[in-house]
C-alpha cells in the first residue's frame, strides 16, 4: 500500500501578546492508503491544531512555520486556497466535532451538499441530488432529509450527515476532529462502527483525533500519542495499547479501568499539562513522570525506535533497549 | 407562525404606547399648555376653530380624562388630527405634503447606507488584519460621534462657499412647477444630494461597525472553516455563509436603529430647510403648533414601527430557525 | 449608537464573554488595555482635554463668557483668537466655558441611563420567565420609539426649561439600548458555574447579582456608559441647536443656534458656526472611540488579530 500522506517536521506557532507559542513541534506522520490512524492526547496537546494544519485550515494567529505536508505527492504547505481547491473535498475531506456548528444554520443540508459539489464539478441538479441521496443512504439517513435544516436533525443524525457530506467524492483521506465527542456513549460506538464499515467498503484513509484513547484503539491501525505539542509515542495500535512504552501513554491507559481485569486502585497522572509559552526544559513530561531520570530535566529526548513503535523518552534512548 | 404573531403583538402594543405617550405628554408637563394655547388664541379664533384645537389635542376640559382619551384614540384612528395652528389648514394636509419629501430622502438614503454599510463591514471583517480593517473601522467610529446637523453645516460651507456646485437649501428651486416631470424631478434630486450626503456620512458608521463585529464573530464559527475545507471560493464563503448568517440576527436591530437615523434626519432637514416631515416638526415646535407636532411625532413613530415589522417578516422568511422557534 | 450586536426576536445574542471570573481583573489591566489600544488612547486624550477645560475655565478665560461687550463680528485677532459673534461675545471664551455644561450633561445623563440599563437589563436576565418577558417588552417599546422627535415634543411642552429636565428626558430615552446589551451578556453568564456555586452557598439573589455577576460585566457596563454619554451629548446639542435648550446659557449647541439665527453661514462668520460644532464632534468622537475600545475589551473576539510572518521554502 502506498503512502498518501507524509508529514515531515511540521511546526505550528500561535502569535500571542506575550510572544509566539509553539503549539505543534516537529511532527512526522505517515499515512498509507486505507489506513486508520488515531491521534490521541489531553486537551491542549495540539492534536486538533495538527489536524487543521495538515488540512491547511489554520487561521491567524496560528500559522505553519516550518515543515511539509506532502499529500499525494504534492506539498500543501504554502499553497493558496485556489491552488488547494483542486484537492479539497475531492481527495481530502474533513469531519468536525460538532455538526451543529459545522453546518450553516440557515441553509438546508441538501444545499450545503450541493455547494460542496458545485465548487468542483459542473454536475446537473439531478445528478447532485442523486449523489447526495446516495451518500445519505450510505450512512443510514433517509434522503428526504436533504430538505431539512441542521437544527431539525438529531445530534447523531447530524454527525452522520456530516460524514455523508465528506464522502461525496469518495476521497482518499478523511480527517476527523473528535466527531464522537459530542455524542453519548451508545451513539459514539455506533458511529465508529459505521465509519469502520464505510472504510472497509470504500477504502479511504482516516486520521482520527480524539481524547478517548480506549474508543479509538478498537478501530485504529496505528496510534499517535501527543503531549505538549510533540509526538510522545507512535506505532501500531495493538503494541501501543498492550505495552505502552512512554510513561505518559502508560498513565493514560492505566486511567481507564478494565471491565474484565482484576480490581486495581486507579492512578491518574498528577499535575497539569505545561503552558506552551514556556515549556519545561528537557523532556516536557518530566515534572509529572513517575519514572523520570536525572537527565530528563535537561536533555530533550528524540523519538527513539523501540521494536515497532517510536517513543520520545530517554528511558529508551540507548539503542532502543528499554532500561526500565 | 407564533413568531410573527408575537411581533405583530409587539407592533400593536408599541403603537398603543406611542399614542398614549402622545396623549399624556401635554397633560404631564408643568403648567398646562392647553390653557396656554387657549389663552393665546382666545381673542383671535372663532369658537369652532378653538374647539377644533381642543379636539385635536384631545383636551375637552369639560370632560373627564377617560372620555378624552377615547375620543383622542378615535380621532387618531380616523386620521383626524385637527388643524394646524400656524396655517389653520388640516394637519393631515400639511403632513401629507411633507411626507413624500422625507420618504424619498430618508428612505433612499437609509437603504443606500444600509447596503453600503453592511457591504463595507463585511469586507472589513473578511480582510481582518489587513490595511482596510485597520483604517476603516476607526474612521467609521469617528463618524458615529459626529452630530448630524454639524455635518450638514459643514457640507453647506463646503458647497455654498468653497465650491458652489450643489444647492444648499429647500427641496426645489422656487419657480419650478411640481409634478412628475423631468425638470422637477431633476431639480429635486439635486437639492436632495447634500442632505442625503449628510445623513449617509453620519449614519453609515453604525451599520459598518455592527456588521463588522457580527461578521467577526461569525467568521470564527466552525461552518466557515468547513466551507473552506470544502474548497468553496472566498466570495462564496464571505457572502453566502458569513454575511448571510451575520445579517439575519441583526435585521430587526437594524430596523430599530432607524429611530436614530430618523432623529438625525430631522436635524438635517432643518439645516437644509428641506420641506420634509422633520422640517415641519421643527417649525411646529418653534411656533407651538401642538396639533401638528403631535401628528408628526406619531407619524415618525409609526414609520419606524412599520420598518421593524417588515424586518421581522423578512427575518421570518429568511431564517429557517424562526419557523420552529419557541 | 456605535455598535449594535444584539439579536432581536430570534435566538440569543452571540456569547460575549467566554471567560471565567478570574480573567476579569480590572484596575491595573484596564490602564494597560487602554494604552495598548490606539483608539482608546486618542479618545481618552480628547476627553481629558475637555475635562480640563470644564474644570478650570476661569484660569483660561476669566470673566463672564456670555458678556456682549466686544466689537461685533470681528475676525480672529490677538485679543480674540476666534473672533467675536454678532452679539459681541468672545467666541473662544464661549467655547471654553461651554465644555462644562456639555460634560455635565453627557456624564450625568450617561450615568443615570446606565444605572437604569443595568437594573432593568440584568434583572430581566436573572429573573427569567414572565418577569423577563415583561421587562423585555418594556425595553423594546422604549427602544423603538424614535428619540429625537420624542425629546423635541417633550422639550417643546416643557418650554425652554432647565438642564434637569433635559437630563431626565435623555435618561428616559437613552437607557433602553444598554438594557438590551446587558441583558444579553447577563443571560450568557447566568448559568455559569461560579454563579451556581454562589446560589448553592445560599446567597441571596441580590448578592449574587451585585457581587458576582456585575464585576464580570464591568467592561460592558463602561462601554454602555460611554455609549449613553455619546447619545446624550449628540441629542442635547441637537435640541439646543433647535433652540429648545436654555437659550441664554453658554453652551456649544446654543452657540450654534444663535449662529444659525444670525445666518452665520451665509454671512461668512464661519468660526462662529464651525468651532462649537467641532467641539461637539470631538467630544462625541472621544466617547465613540472609548466605547468602541471597551467593546473590544469586553469581547476579545473583536480585538485585532495578530499574524505571524511566515515564509515557506
Amino acid at each position: 500500500m502506498s503512502r498518501i500522506l507524509e508529514v515531515r517536521d511540521l511546526t505550528v506557532e500561535y502569535a500571542t501578546p506575550r510572544g509566539s507559542v509553539v503549539a505543534v513541534e516537529s511532527v512526522d506522520i505517515d499515512l498509507a492508503e486505507g489506513e486508520f490512524l488515531g491521534i490521541v492526547g489531553e486537551s491542549g496537546c495540539g492534536k486538533s491544531t495538527l489536524l487543521f494544519a495538515i488540512a491547511q485550515l489554520l487561521t491567524p494567529p496560528a500559522a505553519i512555520t516550518s515543515g511539509s505536508v506532502v499529500f499525494q505527492g504534492r506539498n500543501l504547505v504554502g499553497l493558496t486556497d485556489k491552488q488547494l481547491a483542486a484537492s479539497r473535498w475531492r481527495n481530502l475531506s474533513v469531519v468536525m466535532q460538532s455538526a451543529m456548528n459545522a453546518f450553516s444554520p440557515v441553509k438546508s443540508i441538501g444545499a450545503q451538499f450541493a455547494d460542496a459539489v458545485r465548487a468542483h464539478e459542473n454536475w446537473s441538479r439531478d445528478r447532485i441530488r442523486q449523489r447526495s441521496a446516495e451518500v445519505l443512504r450510505l450512512v443510514g439517513i433517509d434522503p428526504m432529509h436533504l430538505k431539512s435544516y441542521p437544527h431539525q436533525l438529531s445530534g447523531g443524525m447530524r454527525q452522520r450527515a456530516m460524514i455523508a457530506m465528506a464522502l461525496l467524492f469518495t476521497p482518499e483521506l478523511i480527517i476527523m476532529d473528535e466527531p464522537t465527542s459530542a455524542l453519548d456513549v451508545v451513539a459514539q460506538r455506533s458511529l465508529m462502527v459505521q465509519i469502520k464499515e464505510l472504510q472497509d467498503q470504500l477504502g479511504f484513509a482516516v486520521a482520527f483525533v480524539t481524547h478517548d484513547m480506549s474508543l479509538v484503539s478498537h478501530f485504529s491501525d496505528r496510534l499517535v500519542v501527543m503531549y505538549a505539542g510533540q509526538v510522545a509515542e507512535i506505532g501500531g495500535t495493538r503494541t501501543v495499547f498492550d505495552s505502552p512504552a512512554h510513561p505518559y501513554s502508560r498513565g493514560l491507559l492505566e486511567a481507564f479501568p478494565s471491565i474484565r481485569g482484576p480490581k486495581v486502585p486507579m492512578t491518574g497522572i498528577p499535575g497539569n499539562p505545561p503552558e506552551l509559552i514556556n515549556p519545561p526544559p528537557g523532556c516536557r513530561f518530566h515534572p509529572r513522570c513517575p519514572v523520570a531520570l536525572a537527565e530528563c530535566s535537561s536533555v530533550e529526548p528524540e523519538l527513539y525506535p523501540v521494536g515497532e513503535v517510536e517513543v520520545r523518552c530517554l528511558l529508551h534512548a540507548k539503542d532502543g533497549v528499554a532500561r526500565v | 407562525m407564533r413568531y410573527l404573531l408575537r411581533r405583530l403583538g409587539f407592533f400593536v402594543l408599541t403603537l398603543w404606547a406611542a399614542l398614549t405617550i402622545n396623549f399624556l405628554i401635554p397633560r404631564l408637563m408643568p403648567g398646562d399648555p392647553a390653557i396656554a394655547i387657549l389663552a393665546r388664541f382666545h381673542g383671535r379664533l372663532s369658537l369652532s376653530a378653538l374647539h377644533a384645537i381642543e379636539d385635536s389635542l384631545g383636551i375637552q376640559t369639560t370632560q373627564n380624562i377617560w372620555v378624552q382619551y377615547v375620543t383622542y384614540i378615535g380621532n387618531t384612528l380616523r386620521l383626524n388630527f385637527g388643524d394646524s395652528i400656524q396655517t389653520l389648514q388640516p394637519v393631515s394636509q400639511v403632513v401629507g405634503a411633507a411626507i413624500p419629501w422625507t420618504l424619498t430622502l430618508v428612505g433612499v438614503t437609509t437603504i443606500l447606507a444600509f447596503c453600503l454599510g453592511t457591504g463595507i463591514g463585511a469586507l472589513a471583517a473578511w480582510r481582518r488584519g489587513g490595511k482596510a480593517d485597520s483604517v476603516l473601522p476607526p474612521l467609521f467610529v469617528v463618524g458615529t460621534g459626529l452630530p448630524y446637523f454639524w455635518v450638514g453645516m459643514m457640507l453647506i460651507i463646503l458647497f455654498a462657499e468653497v465650491n458652489p456646485w450643489l444647492p444648499v437649501a429647500l427641496g426645489v428651486d422656487p419657480g419650478v412647477t411640481t409634478g412628475f416631470n423631468a425638470e422637477f424631478i431633476g431639480n429635486a434630486l439635486r437639492h436632495a444630494i447634500l442632505p442625503a450626503a449628510a445623513i449617509l456620512i453620519t449614519s453609515i458608521g453604525g451599520w459598518v461597525l455592527t456588521m463588522r463585529n457580527t461578521m467577526v464573530t461569525t467568521l470564527a464559527e466552525d461552518y466557515i472553516r468547513m466551507a473552506r475545507a470544502k474548497g468553496l471560493s472566498s466570495s462564496r464563503i464571505m457572502w453566502d455563509y458569513a454575511a448571510r448568517n451575520s445579517i439575519l440576527p441583526n435585521l430587526t436591530g437594524f430596523a430599530m436603529s432607524l429611530g436614530f437615523v430618523v432623529s438625525g434626519s430631522v436635524l438635517v432637514e432643518d439645516v437644509f430647510n428641506y420641506p420634509g416631515v422633520g422640517f415641519q416638526l421643527v417649525q411646529a415646535v418653534e411656533n407651538e403648533d401642538f396639533p401638528l407636532m403631535q401628528c408628526l411625532f406619531l407619524l415618525i413613530t409609526v414609520a419606524v414601527l412599520v420598518a421593524v415589522l417588515l424586518a421581522d417578516v423578512a427575518t421570518a422568511l429568511l431564517d429557517p430557525r424562526t419557523r420552529t422557534a419557541r | 449608537m456605535a455598535t449594535i450586536d444584539v439579536s432581536a426576536g430570534v435566538g440569543e445574542a452571540p456569547d460575549t464573554g467566554r471567560r471565567s471570573r478570574r480573567d476579569f481583573r480590572f484596575g491595573g489591566n484596564l490602564w494597560l488595555a487602554i494604552r495598548s489600544n490606539r483608539k482608546a488612547s486618542v479618545g481618552l486624550g480628547i476627553l481629558v482635554f475637555f475635562v480640563i477645560l470644564a474644570i478650570i475655565p476661569q484660569w483660561l478665560k476669566p470673566g463672564d463668557p456670555g458678556a456682549e461687550i466686544y466689537a461685533r463680528m470681528a475676525g480672529p485677532s490677538a485679543a480674540h483668537w476666534l473672533g467675536t459673534t454678532a452679539y459681541g461675545q468672545d467666541i473662544l471664551a464661549e467655547v471654553i466655558w461651554g465644555a462644562r455644561p456639555a460634560l455635565i450633561i453627557a456624564i450625568l445623563a450617561g450615568l443615570f441611563a446606565t444605572v437604569l440599563s443595568v437594573l432593568i437589563g440584568v434583572s430581566a436576565a436573572y429573573l427569567g420567565g414572565v418577569a423577563d418577558d415583561v421587562l423585555n417588552l418594556f425595553t423594546d417599546v422604549f427602544l423603538v420609539i424614535p428619540t429625537l422627535p420624542l425629546v423635541i415634543v417633550i422639550a417643546a411642552y416643557a418650554k425652554h426649561s432647565s438642564v434637569t429636565v433635559l437630563i431626565i428626558v435623555l435618561v428616559i430615552t437613552g437607557w433602553s439600548y444598554g438594557a438590551r446589551q446587558l441583558r444579553s451578556q447577563a443571560l450568557s453568564l447566568r448559568n455559569r458555574d461560579f454563579l451556581q456555586a454562589a446560589k448553592v452557598r445560599g446567597e441571596r439573589s441580590s448578592y449574587v447579582i451585585v457581587f458576582e455577576m456585575l464585576p464580570t460585566m464591568t467592561s460592558l457596563i463602561v462601554a454602555n456608559f460611554l455609549g449613553a454619554a455619546l447619545y446624550a451629548i449628540l441629542t442635547a446639542s441637537g435640541l439646543e441647536f433647535l433652540g429648545l435648550g436654555d437659550t441664554s446659557s453658554v453652551d456649544w449647541g446654543t452657540m450654534l443656534y444663535w449662529a444659525e439665527n444670525n445666518e452665520a453661514l451665509q454671512t461668512g462668520q464661519y468660526l462662529w458656526a464651525v468651532v462649537p460644532g467641532v467641539c461637539i464632534a470631538l467630544l462625541g468622537t472621544s466617547f465613540a472611540l472609548l466605547n468602541n475600545a471597551f467593546d473590544e475589551i469586553s469581547n476579545p473576539a473583536l480585538r485585532p488579530v495578530r499574524r505571524l510572518r511566515v515564509t515557506h521554502s
